[in-house]
Protein backbone atom coordinates (compact mmCIF):
# COMPACT_ATOMS: atom_id res chain seq x y z
CA UNK A 1 0.00 0.00 0.00
CA UNK A 2 1.46 3.36 -1.07
CA UNK A 3 0.39 6.35 1.01
CA UNK A 4 1.39 9.74 -0.38
CA UNK A 5 1.23 12.92 1.71
CA UNK A 6 1.53 16.21 -0.17
CA UNK A 7 2.49 19.14 2.08
CA UNK A 8 4.83 19.06 5.08
CA UNK A 9 3.36 21.86 7.20
CA UNK A 10 1.46 21.44 10.44
CA UNK A 11 -1.17 19.02 9.11
CA UNK A 12 0.99 16.93 6.76
CA UNK A 13 3.81 16.49 9.29
CA UNK A 14 1.54 15.45 12.17
CA UNK A 15 -0.32 13.07 9.89
CA UNK A 16 2.78 11.43 8.39
CA UNK A 17 4.41 10.91 11.83
CA UNK A 18 1.23 9.62 13.44
CA UNK A 19 0.67 7.22 10.56
CA UNK A 20 4.29 6.04 10.53
CA UNK A 21 3.96 5.07 14.21
CA UNK A 22 0.61 3.37 13.81
CA UNK A 23 1.90 1.41 10.81
CA UNK A 24 5.48 0.79 11.94
CA UNK A 25 5.06 -3.01 11.71
CA UNK A 26 3.58 -2.84 8.21
CA UNK A 27 6.34 -0.43 7.08
CA UNK A 28 9.06 -2.77 8.43
CA UNK A 29 7.37 -5.69 6.66
CA UNK A 30 7.37 -3.58 3.46
CA UNK A 31 3.61 -3.83 3.16
CA UNK A 32 3.21 -0.06 3.50
CA UNK A 33 5.25 2.87 2.28
CA UNK A 34 4.67 6.47 3.38
CA UNK A 35 6.05 9.22 1.14
CA UNK A 36 5.94 12.92 2.04
CA UNK A 37 6.46 15.55 -0.65
CA UNK A 38 6.80 19.17 0.36
CA UNK A 39 7.94 22.55 -0.92
CA UNK A 40 10.52 23.57 1.69
CA UNK A 41 13.35 21.95 3.66
CA UNK A 42 12.41 24.17 6.62
CA UNK A 43 9.26 24.03 8.74
CA UNK A 44 7.91 27.32 10.05
CA UNK A 45 5.99 27.78 13.31
CA UNK A 46 3.61 30.32 11.78
CA UNK A 47 1.97 31.60 15.01
CA UNK A 48 5.43 32.90 15.94
CA UNK A 49 5.12 35.56 13.22
CA UNK A 50 2.82 37.62 15.43
CA UNK A 51 5.53 37.70 18.12
CA UNK A 52 8.17 38.61 15.50
CA UNK A 53 6.04 41.61 14.51
CA UNK A 54 6.27 42.88 18.10
CA UNK A 55 9.96 42.10 18.61
CA UNK A 56 9.16 39.27 21.03
CA UNK A 57 10.64 36.40 18.98
CA UNK A 58 13.73 36.19 16.76
CA UNK A 59 13.18 35.02 13.19
CA UNK A 60 15.46 31.98 13.52
CA UNK A 61 13.27 30.72 16.38
CA UNK A 62 10.48 30.22 13.83
CA UNK A 63 12.19 27.34 12.02
CA UNK A 64 13.33 23.73 12.32
CA UNK A 65 14.70 21.48 9.58
CA UNK A 66 11.75 19.55 8.19
CA UNK A 67 13.76 16.29 8.04
CA UNK A 68 14.51 16.52 11.77
CA UNK A 69 10.77 16.49 12.56
CA UNK A 70 9.96 13.30 10.67
CA UNK A 71 10.02 9.63 11.63
CA UNK A 72 12.96 8.02 9.86
CA UNK A 73 10.68 5.48 8.15
CA UNK A 74 9.03 8.23 6.09
CA UNK A 75 10.32 8.57 2.53
CA UNK A 76 10.76 12.37 2.43
CA UNK A 77 11.47 14.65 -0.54
CA UNK A 78 11.59 18.40 -0.96
CA UNK A 79 10.03 18.33 -4.40
CA UNK A 80 6.68 20.10 -4.73
CA UNK A 81 3.85 18.55 -6.67
CA UNK A 82 2.93 20.33 -9.90
CA UNK A 83 0.30 18.00 -11.34
CA UNK A 84 -2.34 15.85 -9.71
CA UNK A 85 -3.70 13.01 -11.89
CA UNK A 86 -6.45 11.77 -9.60
CA UNK A 87 -7.89 9.54 -12.34
CA UNK A 88 -4.56 7.65 -12.52
CA UNK A 89 -3.64 7.82 -8.79
CA UNK A 90 -0.46 9.71 -9.66
CA UNK A 91 1.20 13.05 -9.06
CA UNK A 92 4.08 14.66 -10.97
CA UNK A 93 6.61 16.83 -9.15
CA UNK A 94 8.67 19.87 -10.05
CA UNK A 95 11.68 17.59 -10.65
CA UNK A 96 9.57 15.61 -13.11
CA UNK A 97 9.21 12.56 -10.89
CA UNK A 98 5.96 10.58 -10.98
CA UNK A 99 4.68 9.19 -7.65
CA UNK A 100 1.91 6.61 -7.62
CA UNK A 101 -0.35 6.11 -4.65
CA UNK A 102 -3.16 4.01 -3.27
CA UNK A 103 -4.11 6.73 -0.82
CA UNK A 104 -3.35 10.42 -1.16
CA UNK A 105 -3.47 13.12 1.52
CA UNK A 106 -3.43 16.77 0.40
CA UNK A 107 -2.25 19.32 3.00
CA UNK A 108 -0.78 22.15 0.94
CA UNK A 109 -2.06 24.99 3.17
CA UNK A 110 -3.03 28.46 2.01
CA UNK A 111 -1.33 31.66 0.82
CA UNK A 112 -1.92 35.36 1.29
CA UNK A 113 -3.21 37.35 -1.67
CA UNK A 114 -3.03 41.02 -0.62
CA UNK A 115 -2.75 41.93 -4.32
CA UNK A 116 -6.48 41.18 -4.66
CA UNK A 117 -7.22 44.46 -2.88
CA UNK A 118 -5.88 47.51 -4.71
CA UNK A 119 -3.32 49.39 -2.62
CA UNK A 120 -3.14 46.81 0.18
CA UNK A 121 0.36 45.51 -0.62
CA UNK A 122 1.87 49.01 -0.80
CA UNK A 123 -0.29 50.63 1.87
CA UNK A 124 -0.58 48.12 4.70
CA UNK A 125 1.73 46.40 7.15
CA UNK A 126 1.05 42.75 7.86
CA UNK A 127 2.68 39.87 9.73
CA UNK A 128 1.69 36.81 7.71
CA UNK A 129 5.18 36.21 6.26
CA UNK A 130 8.63 36.50 7.83
CA UNK A 131 9.61 39.51 5.71
CA UNK A 132 6.39 41.44 6.37
CA UNK A 133 6.46 40.66 10.11
CA UNK A 134 10.00 42.09 10.36
CA UNK A 135 8.97 45.14 8.31
CA UNK A 136 5.92 45.66 10.53
CA UNK A 137 8.08 45.55 13.66
CA UNK A 138 10.42 48.22 12.27
CA UNK A 139 7.43 50.33 11.36
CA UNK A 140 5.90 50.00 14.85
CA UNK A 141 9.21 50.99 16.43
CA UNK A 142 9.38 54.15 14.39
CA UNK A 143 5.75 55.07 15.00
CA UNK A 144 5.50 58.07 17.29
CA UNK A 145 1.72 58.47 17.39
CA UNK A 146 -1.37 58.92 15.23
CA UNK A 147 -4.19 56.80 13.86
CA UNK A 148 -3.70 53.04 13.57
CA UNK A 149 -6.33 51.22 11.50
CA UNK A 150 -6.64 47.43 11.50
CA UNK A 151 -8.53 45.79 8.60
CA UNK A 152 -9.37 42.14 7.99
CA UNK A 153 -9.50 40.37 4.60
CA UNK A 154 -11.75 37.35 3.91
CA UNK A 155 -11.08 34.47 4.14
CA UNK A 156 -8.07 34.43 6.44
CA UNK A 157 -6.22 31.85 8.47
CA UNK A 158 -6.06 32.14 12.25
CA UNK A 159 -9.36 33.93 12.93
CA UNK A 160 -8.19 34.88 16.43
CA UNK A 161 -5.25 36.92 15.06
CA UNK A 162 -7.21 40.19 14.53
CA UNK A 163 -8.28 40.27 18.20
CA UNK A 164 -4.84 39.25 19.52
CA UNK A 165 -3.27 41.94 17.36
CA UNK A 166 -5.37 44.61 19.11
CA UNK A 167 -4.28 43.48 22.59
CA UNK A 168 -0.65 43.40 21.50
CA UNK A 169 -0.83 46.87 19.91
CA UNK A 170 -2.39 48.33 23.06
CA UNK A 171 0.28 46.78 25.30
CA UNK A 172 3.11 47.72 22.92
CA UNK A 173 2.23 51.42 22.72
CA UNK A 174 1.58 51.50 26.46
CA UNK A 175 5.00 50.01 27.18
CA UNK A 176 6.57 52.68 24.98
CA UNK A 177 4.67 55.38 26.90
CA UNK A 178 2.86 56.68 23.79
CA UNK A 179 -0.54 55.01 24.13
CA UNK A 180 -2.20 58.40 24.71
CA UNK A 181 -0.81 59.60 21.36
CA UNK A 182 -2.26 56.64 19.44
CA UNK A 183 -5.85 55.87 18.42
CA UNK A 184 -6.57 52.30 17.37
CA UNK A 185 -9.54 51.55 15.11
CA UNK A 186 -10.54 47.97 14.37
CA UNK A 187 -12.59 47.05 11.28
CA UNK A 188 -14.29 43.68 10.94
CA UNK A 189 -16.10 42.11 7.96
CA UNK A 190 -19.28 40.91 9.71
CA UNK A 191 -21.80 42.54 12.05
CA UNK A 192 -19.94 41.98 15.36
CA UNK A 193 -16.29 42.28 16.42
CA UNK A 194 -15.55 38.57 16.06
CA UNK A 195 -17.15 35.83 14.02
CA UNK A 196 -17.52 33.57 17.09
CA UNK A 197 -20.36 35.13 19.07
CA UNK A 198 -18.88 34.28 22.48
CA UNK A 199 -15.49 35.68 21.48
CA UNK A 200 -17.23 38.88 20.34
CA UNK A 201 -19.11 39.10 23.65
CA UNK A 202 -15.90 38.52 25.61
CA UNK A 203 -13.80 40.95 23.56
CA UNK A 204 -16.27 43.88 23.52
CA UNK A 205 -15.76 45.02 27.14
CA UNK A 206 -12.02 44.43 26.73
CA UNK A 207 -11.99 46.72 23.68
CA UNK A 208 -13.96 49.33 25.61
CA UNK A 209 -11.53 49.11 28.55
CA UNK A 210 -8.60 49.71 26.17
CA UNK A 211 -10.36 52.52 24.30
CA UNK A 212 -10.41 50.70 20.96
CA UNK A 213 -12.74 52.19 18.32
CA UNK A 214 -14.41 49.72 16.01
CA UNK A 215 -16.50 49.50 12.88
CA UNK A 216 -18.26 46.29 11.85
CA UNK A 217 -19.54 45.24 8.39
CA UNK A 218 -16.31 46.64 6.92
CA UNK A 219 -14.87 44.65 3.99
CA UNK A 220 -11.78 46.26 2.53
CA UNK A 221 -12.34 47.38 -1.05
CA UNK A 222 -9.24 49.47 -1.69
CA UNK A 223 -6.50 51.49 -0.06
CA UNK A 224 -5.82 55.01 -1.28
CA UNK A 225 -2.13 54.96 -0.39
CA UNK A 226 -1.48 58.60 -1.37
CA UNK A 227 -4.21 60.04 0.84
CA UNK A 228 -3.91 57.31 3.51
CA UNK A 229 -7.54 56.29 3.40
CA UNK A 230 -8.94 52.74 3.46
CA UNK A 231 -12.34 52.24 1.80
CA UNK A 232 -14.92 49.50 2.37
CA UNK A 233 -17.24 47.58 0.06
CA UNK A 234 -20.02 48.91 2.27
CA UNK A 235 -19.27 52.51 1.26
CA UNK A 236 -17.46 53.84 4.35
CA UNK A 237 -13.85 54.98 4.75
CA UNK A 238 -11.23 55.49 7.45
CA UNK A 239 -8.16 57.70 7.41
CA UNK A 240 -4.97 56.28 8.93
CA UNK A 241 -1.34 56.99 9.69
CA UNK A 242 -0.50 53.30 10.05
CA UNK A 243 -2.61 50.60 8.39
CA UNK A 244 -2.27 46.96 9.51
CA UNK A 245 -4.03 44.25 7.50
CA UNK A 246 -4.89 40.62 7.97
CA UNK A 247 -4.62 39.85 4.24
CA UNK A 248 -7.20 37.77 2.34
CA UNK A 249 -6.13 34.19 1.54
CA UNK A 250 -6.54 31.59 -1.20
CA UNK A 251 -5.49 27.97 -1.38
CA UNK A 252 -2.25 27.19 -3.24
CA UNK A 253 -1.98 27.87 -6.97
CA UNK A 254 -1.25 24.19 -7.67
CA UNK A 255 -4.73 23.32 -6.36
CA UNK A 256 -6.39 25.90 -8.62
CA UNK A 257 -4.24 25.02 -11.65
CA UNK A 258 -5.21 21.35 -11.34
CA UNK A 259 -8.91 22.25 -10.93
CA UNK A 260 -9.12 20.57 -7.55
CA UNK A 261 -11.14 23.39 -6.02
CA UNK A 262 -12.25 26.94 -6.73
CA UNK A 263 -10.07 29.49 -4.95
CA UNK A 264 -7.68 26.65 -4.09
CA UNK A 265 -10.16 25.26 -1.54
CA UNK A 266 -10.80 21.55 -2.10
CA UNK A 267 -14.39 20.28 -1.64
CA UNK A 268 -14.08 18.05 1.43
CA UNK A 269 -16.54 15.87 3.36
CA UNK A 270 -16.85 17.54 6.75
CA UNK A 271 -16.89 14.24 8.71
CA UNK A 272 -14.84 11.79 6.60
CA UNK A 273 -12.33 14.43 5.40
CA UNK A 274 -12.25 12.79 1.97
CA UNK A 275 -12.29 14.84 -1.20
CA UNK A 276 -15.68 14.99 -2.91
CA UNK A 277 -16.04 12.08 -5.38
CA UNK A 278 -12.59 10.69 -4.49
CA UNK A 279 -12.73 8.21 -1.60
CA UNK A 280 -8.96 7.53 -1.66
CA UNK A 281 -8.05 11.22 -1.40
CA UNK A 282 -8.03 12.88 2.04
CA UNK A 283 -7.78 16.62 2.58
CA UNK A 284 -6.75 18.45 5.72
CA UNK A 285 -5.80 21.83 7.11
CA UNK A 286 -6.18 25.19 5.42
CA UNK A 287 -6.78 23.82 1.92
CA UNK A 288 -10.15 22.20 2.72
CA UNK A 289 -13.32 24.11 1.85
CA UNK A 290 -14.75 23.15 5.26
CA UNK A 291 -16.58 25.76 7.32
CA UNK A 292 -13.89 25.24 9.99
CA UNK A 293 -11.27 27.80 11.14
CA UNK A 294 -8.08 27.72 9.13
CA UNK A 295 -5.83 26.98 12.11
CA UNK A 296 -2.97 24.69 13.02
CA UNK A 297 -5.28 23.34 15.67
CA UNK A 298 -7.92 22.22 13.15
CA UNK A 299 -5.15 20.74 10.96
CA UNK A 300 -3.83 18.85 14.02
CA UNK A 301 -7.19 17.30 15.00
CA UNK A 302 -8.01 16.48 11.37
CA UNK A 303 -4.58 14.82 10.96
CA UNK A 304 -5.24 12.59 13.97
CA UNK A 305 -8.58 11.46 12.54
CA UNK A 306 -7.13 10.78 9.09
CA UNK A 307 -4.12 8.91 10.49
CA UNK A 308 -6.35 6.70 12.61
CA UNK A 309 -8.68 6.05 9.67
CA UNK A 310 -5.96 5.27 7.11
CA UNK A 311 -4.23 2.98 9.61
CA UNK A 312 -7.46 1.13 10.28
CA UNK A 313 -8.20 0.86 6.56
CA UNK A 314 -4.80 -0.84 6.25
CA UNK A 315 -5.43 -3.09 9.26
CA UNK A 316 -9.16 -3.92 9.09
CA UNK A 317 -10.32 -2.50 5.78
CA UNK A 318 -12.54 0.29 7.17
CA UNK A 319 -12.21 3.73 8.78
CA UNK A 320 -13.14 4.03 12.45
CA UNK A 321 -14.14 7.60 13.23
CA UNK A 322 -15.43 10.94 11.99
CA UNK A 323 -13.99 14.42 12.46
CA UNK A 324 -16.30 16.35 14.78
CA UNK A 325 -15.11 19.84 13.83
CA UNK A 326 -12.88 20.19 16.90
CA UNK A 327 -10.71 23.31 17.19
CA UNK A 328 -8.78 24.63 20.22
CA UNK A 329 -7.34 28.14 20.00
CA UNK A 330 -5.36 30.11 22.52
CA UNK A 331 -6.28 33.79 22.66
CA UNK A 332 -3.53 36.14 23.88
CA UNK A 333 -5.32 38.91 25.80
CA UNK A 334 -2.52 41.33 26.70
CA UNK A 335 -1.10 42.09 30.19
CA UNK A 336 0.50 38.59 30.11
CA UNK A 337 -2.98 37.06 30.14
CA UNK A 338 -4.62 34.60 27.76
CA UNK A 339 -7.75 32.51 27.41
CA UNK A 340 -8.83 29.86 24.90
CA UNK A 341 -11.72 28.89 22.66
CA UNK A 342 -12.55 25.21 22.22
CA UNK A 343 -15.46 24.22 20.00
CA UNK A 344 -16.69 21.70 17.45
CA UNK A 345 -19.49 21.51 14.89
CA UNK A 346 -22.16 21.27 17.58
CA UNK A 347 -20.83 23.06 20.64
CA UNK A 348 -19.83 26.74 20.66
CA UNK A 349 -16.87 27.83 22.79
CA UNK A 350 -17.48 28.94 26.35
CA UNK A 351 -14.85 31.59 27.06
CA UNK A 352 -13.23 31.78 30.50
CA UNK A 353 -11.82 35.07 31.83
CA UNK A 354 -8.25 35.60 30.62
CA UNK A 355 -5.57 34.53 33.13
CA UNK A 356 -1.80 34.58 33.53
CA UNK A 357 -1.38 30.77 33.73
CA UNK A 358 -3.08 30.44 30.30
CA UNK A 359 -0.61 32.96 28.88
CA UNK A 360 2.35 30.98 30.25
CA UNK A 361 0.82 27.82 28.84
CA UNK A 362 0.71 29.49 25.40
CA UNK A 363 4.34 30.61 25.80
CA UNK A 364 5.25 27.00 26.65
CA UNK A 365 3.21 25.76 23.69
CA UNK A 366 5.35 27.91 21.38
CA UNK A 367 8.13 25.41 22.20
CA UNK A 368 5.88 22.37 22.65
CA UNK A 369 4.74 22.82 19.01
CA UNK A 370 7.88 21.00 17.87
CA UNK A 371 6.98 18.01 20.03
CA UNK A 372 3.43 18.22 18.78
CA UNK A 373 4.32 18.09 15.05
CA UNK A 374 6.56 15.13 15.73
CA UNK A 375 3.32 13.48 16.82
CA UNK A 376 4.47 13.02 20.41
CA UNK A 377 1.90 15.28 22.08
CA UNK B 1 -28.29 34.09 -15.29
CA UNK B 2 -25.33 32.35 -13.64
CA UNK B 3 -25.13 29.02 -11.82
CA UNK B 4 -26.54 28.39 -8.31
CA UNK B 5 -24.15 27.32 -5.59
CA UNK B 6 -25.10 25.95 -2.17
CA UNK B 7 -22.93 26.94 0.80
CA UNK B 8 -23.42 24.56 3.69
CA UNK B 9 -22.65 26.59 6.80
CA UNK B 10 -24.89 24.56 9.12
CA UNK B 11 -23.49 23.77 12.56
CA UNK B 12 -20.41 25.90 12.35
CA UNK B 13 -19.13 28.59 14.70
CA UNK B 14 -15.98 29.71 12.98
CA UNK B 15 -15.64 31.19 10.40
CA UNK B 16 -19.45 31.30 10.58
CA UNK B 17 -22.18 31.69 7.93
CA UNK B 18 -21.75 35.34 6.92
CA UNK B 19 -17.96 35.01 6.70
CA UNK B 20 -18.45 31.92 4.50
CA UNK B 21 -20.90 33.81 2.29
CA UNK B 22 -18.47 36.73 1.88
CA UNK B 23 -15.76 34.26 0.76
CA UNK B 24 -18.01 32.69 -1.87
CA UNK B 25 -19.46 36.02 -3.04
CA UNK B 26 -15.91 37.12 -3.86
CA UNK B 27 -15.44 34.03 -6.04
CA UNK B 28 -18.85 34.29 -7.75
CA UNK B 29 -19.61 36.11 -11.02
CA UNK B 30 -22.18 38.88 -11.36
CA UNK B 31 -25.60 37.26 -11.80
CA UNK B 32 -24.75 34.08 -9.84
CA UNK B 33 -27.21 32.95 -7.17
CA UNK B 34 -25.83 31.51 -3.93
CA UNK B 35 -27.87 29.65 -1.35
CA UNK B 36 -26.55 29.82 2.21
CA UNK B 37 -27.66 27.12 4.67
CA UNK B 38 -27.32 28.22 8.27
CA UNK B 39 -28.43 27.04 11.70
CA UNK B 40 -27.31 30.31 13.30
CA UNK B 41 -30.35 32.43 14.26
CA UNK B 42 -28.36 35.63 13.75
CA UNK B 43 -27.86 34.89 10.03
CA UNK B 44 -31.49 35.64 9.12
CA UNK B 45 -30.88 39.29 10.00
CA UNK B 46 -27.08 39.64 9.53
CA UNK B 47 -26.92 38.30 6.01
CA UNK B 48 -29.68 40.54 4.49
CA UNK B 49 -28.20 43.55 6.29
CA UNK B 50 -24.81 42.95 4.71
CA UNK B 51 -26.26 42.11 1.29
CA UNK B 52 -28.25 45.38 1.24
CA UNK B 53 -25.32 47.45 2.49
CA UNK B 54 -23.03 46.17 -0.26
CA UNK B 55 -25.73 46.36 -2.94
CA UNK B 56 -26.36 42.70 -3.80
CA UNK B 57 -29.85 41.17 -3.76
CA UNK B 58 -31.70 38.84 -1.34
CA UNK B 59 -33.80 36.46 -3.46
CA UNK B 60 -35.43 34.56 -0.59
CA UNK B 61 -34.99 33.96 3.13
CA UNK B 62 -36.86 31.12 4.80
CA UNK B 63 -36.51 28.66 7.66
CA UNK B 64 -37.17 25.02 6.82
CA UNK B 65 -36.92 22.45 9.64
CA UNK B 66 -34.58 24.57 11.74
CA UNK B 67 -32.30 25.57 8.84
CA UNK B 68 -32.23 29.04 7.29
CA UNK B 69 -32.10 28.94 3.49
CA UNK B 70 -31.00 32.36 2.29
CA UNK B 71 -30.69 32.86 -1.45
CA UNK B 72 -28.74 35.87 -2.64
CA UNK B 73 -27.73 37.16 -6.06
CA UNK B 74 -24.42 38.86 -6.80
CA UNK B 75 -25.44 42.16 -8.37
CA UNK B 76 -22.13 43.89 -9.03
C1 LIG C 1 0.55 34.94 11.89
C2 LIG C 1 -0.11 33.61 12.07
C3 LIG C 1 -0.58 33.24 13.33
C4 LIG C 1 -1.20 32.02 13.51
N1 LIG C 1 -1.61 31.68 14.76
C5 LIG C 1 -2.19 30.47 14.98
C6 LIG C 1 -2.56 30.07 16.28
O1 LIG C 1 -2.36 30.79 17.28
N2 LIG C 1 -3.15 28.85 16.43
C7 LIG C 1 -3.39 28.02 15.38
O2 LIG C 1 -3.92 26.93 15.58
N3 LIG C 1 -3.04 28.39 14.10
C8 LIG C 1 -2.45 29.58 13.90
N4 LIG C 1 -2.07 29.95 12.63
C9 LIG C 1 -2.51 29.14 11.46
C10 LIG C 1 -1.68 27.90 11.18
O3 LIG C 1 -0.31 28.21 11.12
C11 LIG C 1 -2.16 27.28 9.89
O4 LIG C 1 -3.56 27.21 9.87
C12 LIG C 1 -1.59 25.87 9.73
O5 LIG C 1 -0.19 25.94 9.55
C13 LIG C 1 -2.25 25.12 8.59
O6 LIG C 1 -1.65 23.88 8.42
P1 LIG C 1 -1.59 23.19 6.99
O7 LIG C 1 -0.88 21.92 7.19
O8 LIG C 1 -2.92 23.20 6.37
O9 LIG C 1 -0.72 24.20 6.10
P2 LIG C 1 0.78 24.69 6.32
O10 LIG C 1 1.23 24.46 7.71
O11 LIG C 1 0.83 26.09 5.81
O12 LIG C 1 1.63 23.74 5.39
C14 LIG C 1 1.50 23.67 4.00
C15 LIG C 1 2.67 22.86 3.47
O13 LIG C 1 2.45 22.54 2.11
C16 LIG C 1 3.68 22.67 1.42
N5 LIG C 1 3.36 22.85 0.01
C17 LIG C 1 2.88 23.95 -0.61
N6 LIG C 1 2.74 23.73 -1.92
C18 LIG C 1 3.12 22.44 -2.14
C19 LIG C 1 3.21 21.63 -3.31
N7 LIG C 1 2.85 22.08 -4.50
N8 LIG C 1 3.64 20.36 -3.17
C20 LIG C 1 3.99 19.88 -1.95
N9 LIG C 1 3.94 20.62 -0.82
C21 LIG C 1 3.52 21.88 -0.93
C22 LIG C 1 4.37 23.83 2.10
O14 LIG C 1 5.77 23.77 1.89
C23 LIG C 1 4.00 23.58 3.56
O15 LIG C 1 4.93 22.71 4.15
C24 LIG C 1 -1.40 31.15 12.41
C25 LIG C 1 -0.92 31.51 11.15
C26 LIG C 1 -0.27 32.72 10.97
C27 LIG C 1 0.25 33.09 9.62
Amino acid sequence: MKILVVGGGTGGTILANNLARRLSGEIRARKVRITLLTASDRHMYQPGLLYVAFGQMATDQLYRDQASLLESSIDFHVDPVEQFHLDKNQVTTKNGKVHEYDMLVIATGSRIVPEQIPGLTEGAETFYTEATAVKMFKCLREFQGGKVAVVVGVPHKCPIAPVELIFLLHDYFKARGIRDKVTIKYHYPIGRIHTIENVAKWAKPEFERMGIEYETLFNVKEVDVKNKVVKSEEGTETGYDLLIAIPPHRGMEVIEENNLGQGGWIPTDRYKLTMKDHDNVYVLGDTTNLPVSKTGSAAHFEAEVIAENIASIVKIGAPVRDYDGKVYCFIEAGHDRATYAMFNYLNPPDLKPASKPMHWFKVAYNQMYWTSVRGLL
Amino acid sequence: MGEKKVIDARDTYCPGPLMELITYMKQASVGDTLELLSTDEGSAADVPEWIHKVGHEVVSNEKVEGVWHIQVRKAK
